[in-house]
Protein backbone atom coordinates (compact mmCIF):
# COMPACT_ATOMS: atom_id res chain seq x y z
CA UNK A 1 0.00 0.00 0.00
CA UNK A 2 2.71 2.23 0.90
CA UNK A 3 4.37 1.69 -2.11
CA UNK A 4 1.51 2.38 -4.30
CA UNK A 5 0.61 5.90 -2.35
CA UNK A 6 4.32 6.87 -2.81
CA UNK A 7 4.48 6.23 -6.55
CA UNK A 8 0.94 7.86 -7.31
CA UNK A 9 2.55 10.89 -5.17
CA UNK A 10 4.98 10.80 -7.46
CA UNK A 11 3.14 10.95 -10.90
CA UNK A 12 0.86 13.23 -9.15
CA UNK A 13 3.71 15.40 -8.56
CA UNK A 14 5.20 14.85 -11.89
CA UNK A 15 2.04 16.03 -13.59
CA UNK A 16 1.57 19.18 -11.38
CA UNK A 17 4.77 19.62 -12.21
CA UNK A 18 4.52 19.41 -15.62
CA UNK A 19 1.43 21.98 -15.49
CA UNK A 20 3.45 24.03 -14.11
CA UNK A 21 5.87 23.99 -16.69
CA UNK A 22 2.97 24.07 -19.31
CA UNK A 23 1.86 27.48 -18.29
CA UNK A 24 4.73 29.09 -17.91
CA UNK A 25 5.78 28.23 -21.24
CA UNK A 26 2.12 29.13 -22.41
CA UNK A 27 2.66 33.08 -20.55
CA UNK A 28 6.38 33.26 -21.82
CA UNK A 29 4.66 33.00 -25.27
CA UNK A 30 3.26 36.14 -24.19
CA UNK A 31 5.90 38.18 -24.11
CA UNK A 32 7.02 39.85 -27.27
CA UNK A 33 10.77 40.13 -26.71
CA UNK A 34 10.31 36.27 -26.02
CA UNK A 35 8.40 35.42 -28.94
CA UNK A 36 10.60 37.28 -31.43
CA UNK A 37 13.73 36.14 -30.12
CA UNK A 38 12.11 31.85 -30.49
CA UNK A 39 10.88 32.71 -34.08
CA UNK A 40 14.53 33.93 -34.87
CA UNK A 41 15.75 30.86 -33.39
CA UNK A 42 13.58 28.41 -35.31
CA UNK A 43 13.59 30.21 -38.56
CA UNK A 44 16.98 29.02 -40.12
CA UNK A 45 15.12 25.40 -39.44
CA UNK A 46 12.65 25.65 -41.32
CA UNK A 47 14.64 27.55 -43.80
CA UNK A 48 17.09 24.88 -44.24
CA UNK A 49 14.60 21.96 -44.55
CA UNK A 50 12.78 23.73 -47.16
CA UNK A 51 15.42 24.62 -49.23
CA UNK A 52 16.44 20.44 -49.24
CA UNK A 53 12.84 18.82 -49.25
CA UNK A 54 11.61 21.27 -52.29
CA UNK A 55 14.98 20.54 -54.34
CA UNK A 56 14.73 16.89 -53.02
CA UNK A 57 11.13 16.64 -54.34
CA UNK A 58 11.35 19.13 -57.17
CA UNK A 59 13.74 16.79 -58.82
CA UNK A 60 12.26 13.66 -57.69
CA UNK A 61 8.59 15.03 -59.41
CA UNK A 62 10.47 16.24 -62.70
CA UNK A 63 12.55 13.61 -63.19
CA UNK A 64 13.20 10.85 -61.18
CA UNK A 65 8.73 9.95 -60.96
CA UNK A 66 7.37 8.38 -64.36
CA UNK A 67 4.73 9.39 -66.63
CA UNK A 68 1.51 8.57 -65.89
CA UNK A 69 -0.59 5.72 -67.53
CA UNK A 70 -3.25 8.33 -68.63
CA UNK A 71 -2.33 11.78 -68.46
CA UNK A 72 1.58 11.81 -69.31
CA UNK A 73 3.60 14.06 -67.81
CA UNK A 74 0.67 16.33 -67.28
CA UNK A 75 0.12 14.86 -63.94
CA UNK A 76 3.14 16.21 -62.58
CA UNK A 77 1.46 19.59 -61.75
CA UNK A 78 0.13 17.62 -58.94
CA UNK A 79 3.64 18.18 -56.96
CA UNK A 80 2.59 21.74 -56.81
CA UNK A 81 -1.06 21.56 -56.67
CA UNK A 82 -1.80 18.98 -53.57
CA UNK A 83 1.06 20.76 -51.08
CA UNK A 84 -0.59 24.23 -52.16
CA UNK A 85 -3.74 23.28 -51.59
CA UNK A 86 -2.82 21.41 -48.35
CA UNK A 87 -1.10 24.27 -46.71
CA UNK A 88 -3.75 26.82 -47.83
CA UNK A 89 -5.62 25.03 -45.48
CA UNK A 90 -3.12 24.48 -43.13
CA UNK A 91 -2.73 27.75 -43.00
CA UNK A 92 -6.36 28.47 -41.83
CA UNK A 93 -6.26 26.44 -39.08
CA UNK A 94 -2.98 28.31 -37.48
CA UNK A 95 -4.87 31.01 -38.12
CA UNK A 96 -8.04 30.29 -36.95
CA UNK A 97 -6.69 28.68 -33.79
CA UNK A 98 -4.35 31.15 -32.91
CA UNK A 99 -6.50 33.89 -33.40
CA UNK A 100 -9.64 31.86 -31.01
CA UNK A 101 -6.40 31.88 -28.52
CA UNK A 102 -5.79 35.25 -28.92
CA UNK A 103 -9.48 36.34 -28.35
CA UNK A 104 -9.99 34.21 -25.40
CA UNK A 105 -6.45 34.91 -23.48
CA UNK A 106 -6.27 38.40 -25.36
CA UNK A 107 -3.12 37.53 -26.23
CA UNK A 108 -1.77 39.99 -28.48
CA UNK A 109 0.69 37.76 -30.01
CA UNK A 110 -1.30 35.19 -31.50
CA UNK A 111 -3.07 37.34 -33.34
CA UNK A 112 -0.20 38.37 -34.66
CA UNK A 113 0.50 35.44 -35.72
CA UNK A 114 -2.78 34.79 -37.11
CA UNK A 115 -2.44 38.12 -39.32
CA UNK A 116 1.17 36.95 -40.29
CA UNK A 117 -0.47 33.64 -41.69
CA UNK A 118 -3.48 35.13 -43.59
CA UNK A 119 -1.86 36.82 -46.66
CA UNK A 120 0.05 32.84 -46.57
CA UNK A 121 -2.65 31.22 -46.62
CA UNK A 122 -4.00 33.33 -49.51
CA UNK A 123 -1.12 33.07 -51.72
CA UNK A 124 -1.08 28.90 -51.39
CA UNK A 125 -5.20 28.89 -52.01
CA UNK A 126 -4.51 31.21 -55.12
CA UNK A 127 -1.56 28.67 -55.90
CA UNK A 128 -3.88 25.93 -55.62
CA UNK A 129 -6.57 27.74 -57.68
CA UNK A 130 -4.48 28.10 -60.65
CA UNK A 131 -2.62 25.36 -61.11
CA UNK A 132 -5.92 22.97 -60.81
CA UNK A 133 -7.44 25.37 -63.30
CA UNK A 134 -4.12 25.01 -65.76
CA UNK A 135 -4.31 21.01 -65.48
CA UNK A 136 -8.28 21.00 -65.51
CA UNK A 137 -8.06 22.36 -69.12
CA UNK A 138 -6.42 19.73 -70.73
CA UNK A 139 -7.61 16.81 -68.62
CA UNK A 140 -11.32 17.74 -67.62
CA UNK A 141 -11.65 20.18 -71.12
CA UNK A 142 -12.05 23.36 -69.04
CA UNK A 143 -10.33 25.83 -66.44
CA UNK A 144 -13.02 26.52 -64.42
CA UNK A 145 -16.78 25.01 -63.35
CA UNK A 146 -18.65 27.41 -60.71
CA UNK A 147 -21.10 23.93 -60.06
CA UNK A 148 -18.13 22.22 -58.77
CA UNK A 149 -18.62 21.79 -54.94
CA UNK A 150 -14.95 21.40 -54.39
CA UNK A 151 -13.87 23.79 -56.50
CA UNK A 152 -16.62 26.27 -54.83
CA UNK A 153 -15.47 25.12 -51.49
CA UNK A 154 -11.88 26.09 -52.05
CA UNK A 155 -12.87 29.56 -53.68
CA UNK A 156 -14.41 30.22 -50.51
CA UNK A 157 -10.98 29.68 -48.37
CA UNK A 158 -9.26 32.26 -50.41
CA UNK A 159 -12.24 35.07 -49.61
CA UNK A 160 -12.16 34.12 -46.45
CA UNK A 161 -8.27 34.51 -46.15
CA UNK A 162 -9.17 37.77 -48.30
CA UNK A 163 -12.48 39.27 -46.10
CA UNK A 164 -9.95 38.38 -42.64
CA UNK A 165 -7.65 40.99 -44.07
CA UNK A 166 -10.09 43.45 -45.18
CA UNK A 167 -11.90 43.37 -42.15
CA UNK A 168 -8.72 44.13 -39.64
CA UNK A 169 -7.89 46.74 -42.40
CA UNK A 170 -11.26 48.76 -41.82
CA UNK A 171 -10.22 49.06 -38.14
CA UNK A 172 -7.91 51.86 -36.80
CA UNK A 173 -7.90 50.35 -33.46
CA UNK A 174 -5.71 47.21 -34.01
CA UNK A 175 -7.38 45.49 -30.57
CA UNK A 176 -10.88 46.23 -31.85
CA UNK A 177 -9.09 44.91 -35.10
CA UNK A 178 -7.53 41.88 -33.45
CA UNK A 179 -11.22 40.76 -31.72
CA UNK A 180 -13.54 41.25 -34.15
CA UNK A 181 -11.37 39.75 -37.20
CA UNK A 182 -10.73 36.47 -34.86
CA UNK A 183 -14.52 35.62 -34.86
CA UNK A 184 -14.57 36.00 -38.59
CA UNK A 185 -11.41 33.04 -38.27
CA UNK A 186 -12.99 31.33 -36.13
CA UNK A 187 -16.66 31.08 -38.16
CA UNK A 188 -14.73 30.13 -41.33
CA UNK A 189 -13.41 26.87 -39.92
CA UNK A 190 -16.61 25.16 -40.89
CA UNK A 191 -15.67 25.93 -44.48
CA UNK A 192 -12.21 23.32 -44.18
CA UNK A 193 -14.41 20.05 -43.42
CA UNK A 194 -16.75 21.08 -46.58
CA UNK A 195 -13.16 21.29 -48.67
CA UNK A 196 -11.87 18.17 -47.91
CA UNK A 197 -15.35 15.96 -48.16
CA UNK A 198 -16.89 17.71 -50.69
CA UNK A 199 -15.56 15.34 -53.12
CA UNK A 200 -17.20 12.50 -50.92
CA UNK A 201 -20.51 13.87 -49.79
CA UNK A 202 -21.63 15.30 -53.65
CA UNK A 203 -21.19 14.70 -57.10
CA UNK A 204 -18.41 16.57 -58.19
CA UNK A 205 -15.78 17.09 -61.39
CA UNK A 206 -13.04 17.27 -59.03
CA UNK A 207 -11.63 13.69 -57.92
CA UNK A 208 -12.07 11.94 -54.68
CA UNK A 209 -8.83 12.46 -52.88
CA UNK A 210 -5.70 9.86 -53.69
CA UNK A 211 -3.83 10.30 -50.32
CA UNK A 212 -6.16 11.94 -47.49
CA UNK A 213 -8.03 8.82 -46.85
CA UNK A 214 -8.06 5.26 -44.11
CA UNK A 215 -7.38 3.35 -47.53
CA UNK A 216 -4.17 2.79 -48.83
CA UNK A 217 -3.09 5.90 -51.50
CA UNK A 218 -4.31 5.42 -55.07
CA UNK A 219 -1.18 5.63 -56.07
CA UNK A 220 2.39 4.20 -57.02
CA UNK A 221 5.07 4.43 -54.13
CA UNK A 222 7.44 5.72 -56.89
CA UNK A 223 5.09 8.75 -57.71
CA UNK A 224 4.06 8.81 -54.01
CA UNK A 225 7.47 9.72 -52.26
CA UNK A 226 8.27 13.29 -54.20
CA UNK A 227 4.48 14.54 -53.43
CA UNK A 228 5.10 13.39 -49.92
CA UNK A 229 8.80 15.06 -50.13
CA UNK A 230 7.01 18.84 -51.50
CA UNK A 231 4.06 18.59 -48.79
CA UNK A 232 7.06 18.21 -46.22
CA UNK A 233 8.81 21.09 -48.28
CA UNK A 234 5.94 23.36 -48.18
CA UNK A 235 5.52 23.27 -44.77
CA UNK A 236 8.78 23.95 -43.77
CA UNK A 237 8.06 26.85 -46.44
CA UNK A 238 5.55 28.14 -44.78
CA UNK A 239 6.94 27.95 -41.48
CA UNK A 240 9.89 30.06 -42.44
CA UNK A 241 7.94 32.60 -44.12
CA UNK A 242 5.57 32.69 -41.48
CA UNK A 243 8.43 32.98 -38.49
CA UNK A 244 9.94 36.02 -40.49
CA UNK A 245 6.62 37.63 -41.05
CA UNK A 246 5.83 37.01 -37.53
CA UNK A 247 8.88 38.92 -36.35
CA UNK A 248 7.75 41.72 -38.80
CA UNK A 249 4.40 41.72 -37.30
CA UNK A 250 5.87 42.01 -33.81
CA UNK A 251 8.58 44.82 -34.58
CA UNK A 252 5.61 46.85 -35.72
CA UNK A 253 3.01 45.74 -33.32
CA UNK A 254 6.14 46.70 -30.70
CA UNK A 255 8.03 49.87 -32.34
CA UNK A 256 7.56 52.20 -29.61
CA UNK A 257 9.28 49.75 -26.73
CA UNK A 258 12.03 50.04 -25.42
CA UNK A 259 13.02 46.54 -25.90
CA UNK A 260 12.58 46.90 -29.61
CA UNK A 261 14.48 50.31 -29.69
CA UNK A 262 17.56 48.94 -27.42
CA UNK A 263 18.14 45.47 -30.92
CA UNK A 264 17.82 48.53 -33.55
CA UNK A 265 20.94 50.11 -31.42
CA UNK A 266 22.37 46.70 -30.21
CA UNK A 267 22.62 46.60 -34.10
CA UNK A 268 23.41 49.64 -35.10
CA UNK A 269 26.16 49.70 -33.21
CA UNK B 1 -17.68 33.05 -14.16
CA UNK B 2 -14.54 35.13 -15.62
CA UNK B 3 -14.47 37.08 -18.58
CA UNK B 4 -12.36 34.73 -20.02
CA UNK B 5 -14.41 31.62 -19.58
CA UNK B 6 -16.70 33.53 -20.99
CA UNK B 7 -15.12 34.30 -24.34
CA UNK B 8 -14.21 30.80 -24.31
CA UNK B 9 -18.38 29.74 -24.12
CA UNK B 10 -19.00 32.67 -26.68
CA UNK B 11 -16.36 30.70 -28.74
CA UNK B 12 -18.04 27.68 -28.21
CA UNK B 13 -21.40 28.70 -29.07
CA UNK B 14 -19.82 30.81 -32.54
CA UNK B 15 -18.58 27.06 -33.56
CA UNK B 16 -21.51 25.09 -33.03
CA UNK B 17 -23.95 27.82 -33.82
CA UNK B 18 -21.84 27.63 -37.86
CA UNK B 19 -21.98 23.50 -37.49
CA UNK B 20 -25.58 23.61 -37.36
CA UNK B 21 -26.31 26.08 -39.41
CA UNK B 22 -23.88 24.94 -42.31
CA UNK B 23 -25.14 21.31 -41.80
CA UNK B 24 -29.06 22.47 -42.68
CA UNK B 25 -28.06 24.85 -45.26
CA UNK B 26 -25.81 22.15 -47.22
CA UNK B 27 -28.96 19.72 -46.38
CA UNK B 28 -31.67 22.31 -47.90
CA UNK B 29 -29.74 22.85 -50.89
CA UNK B 30 -28.32 19.33 -51.19
CA UNK B 31 -29.75 18.90 -54.92
CA UNK B 32 -28.01 22.34 -56.09
CA UNK B 33 -24.51 21.14 -55.22
CA UNK B 34 -24.78 17.87 -56.91
CA UNK B 35 -22.63 18.42 -60.15
CA UNK B 36 -24.34 16.03 -62.03
CA UNK B 37 -27.15 13.24 -62.35
CA UNK B 38 -25.95 9.53 -62.48
CA UNK B 39 -27.96 7.58 -64.93
CA UNK B 40 -29.71 5.86 -62.36
CA UNK B 41 -31.15 8.95 -61.29
CA UNK B 42 -32.27 9.85 -64.48
CA UNK B 43 -33.74 6.48 -65.53
CA UNK B 44 -35.70 7.15 -62.57
CA UNK B 45 -36.98 10.49 -63.43
CA UNK B 46 -34.93 12.85 -60.51
CA UNK B 47 -33.38 14.30 -63.28
CA UNK B 48 -35.41 17.79 -65.00
CA UNK B 49 -36.72 17.39 -68.25
CA UNK B 50 -37.30 20.91 -69.01
CA UNK B 51 -33.85 22.45 -68.69
CA UNK B 52 -30.17 21.62 -68.86
CA UNK B 53 -28.56 19.73 -66.23
CA UNK B 54 -25.64 17.19 -66.20
CA UNK B 55 -25.29 13.85 -66.56
CA UNK B 56 -22.20 11.99 -65.53
CA UNK B 57 -21.12 8.35 -65.40
CA UNK B 58 -18.25 5.94 -67.26
CA UNK B 59 -17.90 5.46 -71.12
CA UNK B 60 -19.46 1.80 -71.83
CA UNK B 61 -16.79 -0.23 -73.64
CA UNK B 62 -17.19 -0.40 -77.32
CA UNK B 63 -20.63 2.33 -77.57
CA UNK B 64 -18.25 5.14 -78.88
CA UNK B 65 -20.19 5.47 -82.15
CA UNK B 66 -18.34 8.19 -84.65
CA UNK B 67 -20.29 9.50 -87.80
CA UNK B 68 -18.57 9.99 -90.28
CA UNK B 69 -17.58 13.04 -92.11
CA UNK B 70 -18.81 15.12 -89.44
CA UNK B 71 -17.59 16.13 -85.18
CA UNK B 72 -20.69 13.76 -84.53
CA UNK B 73 -20.64 11.08 -82.54
CA UNK B 74 -23.06 9.04 -80.12
CA UNK B 75 -22.21 6.78 -76.92
CA UNK B 76 -23.56 4.91 -74.07
CA UNK B 77 -22.89 6.81 -70.54
CA UNK B 78 -23.65 4.11 -67.74
CA UNK B 79 -23.42 3.93 -64.28
CA UNK B 80 -23.39 -0.16 -64.47
CA UNK B 81 -27.68 0.39 -63.11
CA UNK B 82 -28.65 2.21 -66.12
CA UNK B 83 -27.28 3.37 -69.01
CA UNK B 84 -28.11 6.61 -71.29
CA UNK B 85 -27.16 7.28 -74.77
CA UNK B 86 -25.26 10.26 -75.62
CA UNK B 87 -25.56 12.19 -78.64
CA UNK B 88 -22.72 15.12 -79.05
CA UNK B 89 -21.12 17.46 -81.88
CA UNK B 90 -17.78 18.79 -81.17
CA UNK B 91 -14.20 18.74 -80.01
CA UNK B 92 -13.65 16.14 -76.93
CA UNK B 93 -11.06 16.68 -74.02
CA UNK B 94 -7.80 14.38 -74.74
CA UNK B 95 -8.86 12.17 -71.43
CA UNK B 96 -12.43 11.34 -73.43
CA UNK B 97 -12.37 7.26 -73.62
CA UNK B 98 -14.09 4.25 -73.29
CA UNK B 99 -14.33 3.39 -69.55
CA UNK B 100 -13.61 6.72 -68.44
CA UNK B 101 -15.38 9.14 -66.40
CA UNK B 102 -17.67 11.57 -68.56
CA UNK B 103 -19.69 14.90 -67.11
CA UNK B 104 -22.39 16.19 -70.32
CA UNK B 105 -23.97 19.14 -70.10
CA UNK B 106 -27.65 19.03 -72.27
CA UNK B 107 -30.75 18.11 -72.18
CA UNK B 108 -32.99 15.49 -72.51
CA UNK B 109 -34.97 14.14 -75.95
CA UNK B 110 -38.16 12.84 -75.94
CA UNK B 111 -36.70 9.07 -76.71
CA UNK B 112 -34.72 8.98 -73.26
CA UNK B 113 -31.94 10.04 -75.01
CA UNK B 114 -29.41 12.66 -73.76
CA UNK B 115 -28.32 15.74 -76.60
CA UNK B 116 -25.05 17.46 -74.78
CA UNK B 117 -23.62 20.68 -75.71
CA UNK B 118 -20.14 19.96 -74.21
CA UNK B 119 -18.39 17.23 -72.33
CA UNK B 120 -16.07 16.78 -69.90
CA UNK B 121 -13.81 14.14 -68.96
CA UNK B 122 -13.66 13.18 -65.40
CA UNK B 123 -10.36 11.97 -64.18
CA UNK B 124 -10.62 9.87 -61.15
CA UNK B 125 -8.13 9.43 -58.36
CA UNK B 126 -5.80 6.72 -59.72
CA UNK B 127 -2.07 7.62 -60.87
CA UNK B 128 0.41 5.27 -61.94
CA UNK B 129 2.70 4.27 -64.30
CA UNK B 130 1.74 2.74 -67.88
CA UNK B 131 3.53 -0.71 -66.87
CA UNK B 132 1.51 -0.97 -63.59
CA UNK B 133 -1.75 -0.10 -65.72
CA UNK B 134 -0.91 -2.50 -68.19
CA UNK B 135 -0.11 -5.34 -65.31
CA UNK B 136 -3.81 -4.78 -63.57
CA UNK B 137 -5.28 -4.85 -67.07
CA UNK B 138 -3.46 -8.41 -67.53
CA UNK B 139 -4.65 -9.14 -64.14
CA UNK B 140 -7.79 -8.44 -64.44
CA UNK B 141 -8.29 -10.62 -67.86
CA UNK B 142 -7.02 -13.06 -66.62
CA UNK B 143 -9.21 -13.18 -63.95
CA UNK B 144 -12.26 -13.00 -66.09
CA UNK B 145 -12.13 -15.82 -68.64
Amino acid sequence: MAFIRHNLVRIVNAISLLNTNFWRWFHQLASPPHVFALAGRVCPWFAGLAIIFLVAGTYGGLVLAPADYLQGDGFRIIYVHVPSAYLGMLAYMVMASSAAIGFIWRMKMAHGLAVSAAPLGAWFTVLALVTGGIWGKPMWGTYWQWADARLMSELMLLFLFLGYMVLRASFDDRDKADRISAILAVVGVINIPIIHYSVEWWSTLHQGPTIAKLDEPSITMDMLMPLLIMIIGFTAFFGWLLCKRLQGEILKRERQTRWVDGLIKGRTA
Amino acid sequence: MTARQNRMILIGLVVTGVTVSAFLALQAFEENLLFFFSPAQVAAGEAPTDRTFRLGGMVLEDSINREIGSLTLNFIVTDYTASIPVSYTGVLPDLFAENQGVVARGTLDNQGGFIAEEILAKHDENYMPPEVAEALALSEGSQTP
